[in-house]
């Protein structure tokens, strides 16, 4: 047997363990990403293959977290495709602006520096006051960092020439307070936002919200998977809400499903459609 | 029961491989080695063509314009989801790793970068092996840093072709020389014939 189909059915027993052992399901997710980060994950173990990890998965319940660290890498920045945010800031916040009260659910928030470019924007344009932002993910350690808003300053100047080509009034660095090495974004935007555990996979709706952003999230999972979590959006979305993806996600399940119509194709950014009786 | 011994899907002595993939990584100086690349390869050119191309993220944008221009086949982004046809040649959008899923479908990535950069040769070209395996080929060009190296070690575990444009004739000699070094290059040659040794590649399968 060819290496590559053992390596799949190791993969494919260790999934099955970490789901049945702990309830986490990624056997759904995208098997070349995943298939990477098991390649790392083998390797940090010291492990010459992804079977020799699977008694320490049932048996060491310590190394859930670490492994779930590694299973869904966080990888975000502020005011990643700067164009996106300014389509947000012009097209989506004035729509929101007609509500009384804004929700808005970031699905896979990772460390969190694109929700924080989002509270930004909402109170540069007047919304944050009465906006109330739910940012999720399924990695814990991921969700404190973002929760306590401490960056490295190392991407800072980057992040400032972001945040300009984002329609930013001001300068990024009045909204954080920063030492040498690490910028804190500032408390007013941090009490804005309750970070939470929440898994798209197992997870229900819970919450209506008016916007959701999940960009580069539905990447990593498989067309079953994709289908499911757009339905659960579908569902969390308020009639008119909108949904913002990644700008390189593929629109063809959101569209053959019709529960989307595109807003804005560059920006990726969707319409709920209000389904028609079946 | 008994085991029935498999026979190999492809019959190898005499007759050459037939190839289903060429994967092509390049970094500084790059545009200049594709563009003589792809300008050589025929219209009827058989396999599919992915690129990972280390541009600054603005210009890459530009890249299959740009090399579409010189090309017989057609050029474009690869697409998440899309599958890779055969006769096309495929670009890795800017600031996503691009990875291919076992049923020949695109799949991206914003997982760290690799070598510092992203698009990463060595993940696509890793991505590709699992894939196809024997069948896959593996150019590595021009470039300034190490990427790609890696990535000619797992396609030659998987016992697919890896070629390498000579560094003395690079602009950047640190890429090719890097995946040289790796011992597992079955090929070091100019461009001009690189491209031609690539063109090779297609002319056993039959022609449709």
């Amino acid at each position: 047997m060819d290496k590559a189909k053992l390596d799949d059915i190791e993969t494919g027993l260790f999934l099955e363990a970490l789901y049945q052992r702990y309830g986490y399901d990624f056997r759904h997710y995208a098997q070349a990403s995943l298939n990477r980060r098991m390649h790392g994950i083998t390797a940090a173990a010291g492990c010459r293959s992804v079977s020799e990890l699977i008694p320490r998965l049932l048996h060491d319940e310590s190394y859930l977290n670490e492994l779930l660290s590694q299973l869904s890498v966080p990888v975000t920045e502020m005011f990643r495709d700067p164009e996106v945010f300014l389509t947000l800031r012009q097209k989506v916040l004035p729509v929101l602006a007609t509500f009384p009260r804004v929700n808005i659910w970031q699905a896979g928030c990772a460390t969190g520096e694109e929700i924080y470019s989002l509270a930004i924007l909402l109170e540069e344009e007047g919304l944050l006051n009465r906006t109330q932002i739910y940012a999720t993910d399924i990695n814990d350690t991921a969700l404190q960092i973002a929760e306590d808003g401490i960056f490295s300053t190392r991407l800072l100047d980057e992040y400032q020439r972001n945040y300009l080509a984002a329609g930013g009034k001001s300068n990024l660095a009045d909204y954080c307070t920063d030492s040498k090495d690490f910028f804190r974004v500032h408390e007013r935007f941090r009490r804005k936002i309750v970070f939470a555990h929440h898994n798209l996979v197992s997870d229900g709706v819970f919450c209506e919200v008016q916007l959701i952003l999940c960009r580069n999230v539905l990447i990593y999972f498989d067309n079953i998977l994709q289908k499911h979590v757009l339905e659960l959006f579908h569902e969390s979305l308020s009639r008119g809400g909108m949904l913002c993806l990644g700008t390189r996600e593929s629109i063809r399940t959101v569209a053959s499903e019709r529960l989307f119509t595109v807003l804005d194709r560059e920006a990726m950014i969707f319409h709920k459609t209000e389904q028609t009786s079946q | 029961m008994t085991r029935t011994s498999r026979s190999k899907p492809i019959a190898k002595p005499q007759r050459s491989k037939i190839f289903e993939m060429v994967a092509i990584g390049c970094s500084a100086g790059g545009l200049d080695a594709l563009r003589t690349i792809l300008k050589a390869l025929p219209a009827d050119f058989s396999l599919p063509v992915i690129v990972v191309a280390h541009t600054p993220p603005d210009n890459s944008y530009l890249l299959p314009s740009l090399l579409g221009a010189v090309c017989k086949l057609p050029v474009s982004e690869a697409r998440e989801r899309e599958p890779a046809l055969t006769g096309h040649v495929y670009v890795a959008p800017p600031n996503y790793h691009l990875l291919i899923e076992q049923h020949r479908h695109f799949a991206l990535s914003v997982d760290d970068r690799v070598c510092y950069v992203r698009p990463a040769i060595d993940v696509l070209f890793a991505a590709a092996a699992d894939v196809y395996g024997e069948f896959l080929a593996g150019v590595v060009l021009t470039g300034a840093n190490s990427d790609g190296a890696e990535g000619i070690k797992a396609i030659k575990r998987r016992g697919g072709l890896t070629l390498v444009q000579d560094p003395k004739e690079a602009y950047a000699d640190t890429m090719p020389q890097a995946a040289i070094d790796t011992g597992a290059v079955d090929q070091v040659l100019p461009l001009a014939a690189l491209a031609e040794r690539i063109c090779g590649l297609s002319s056993n399968r039959p022609k449709l």
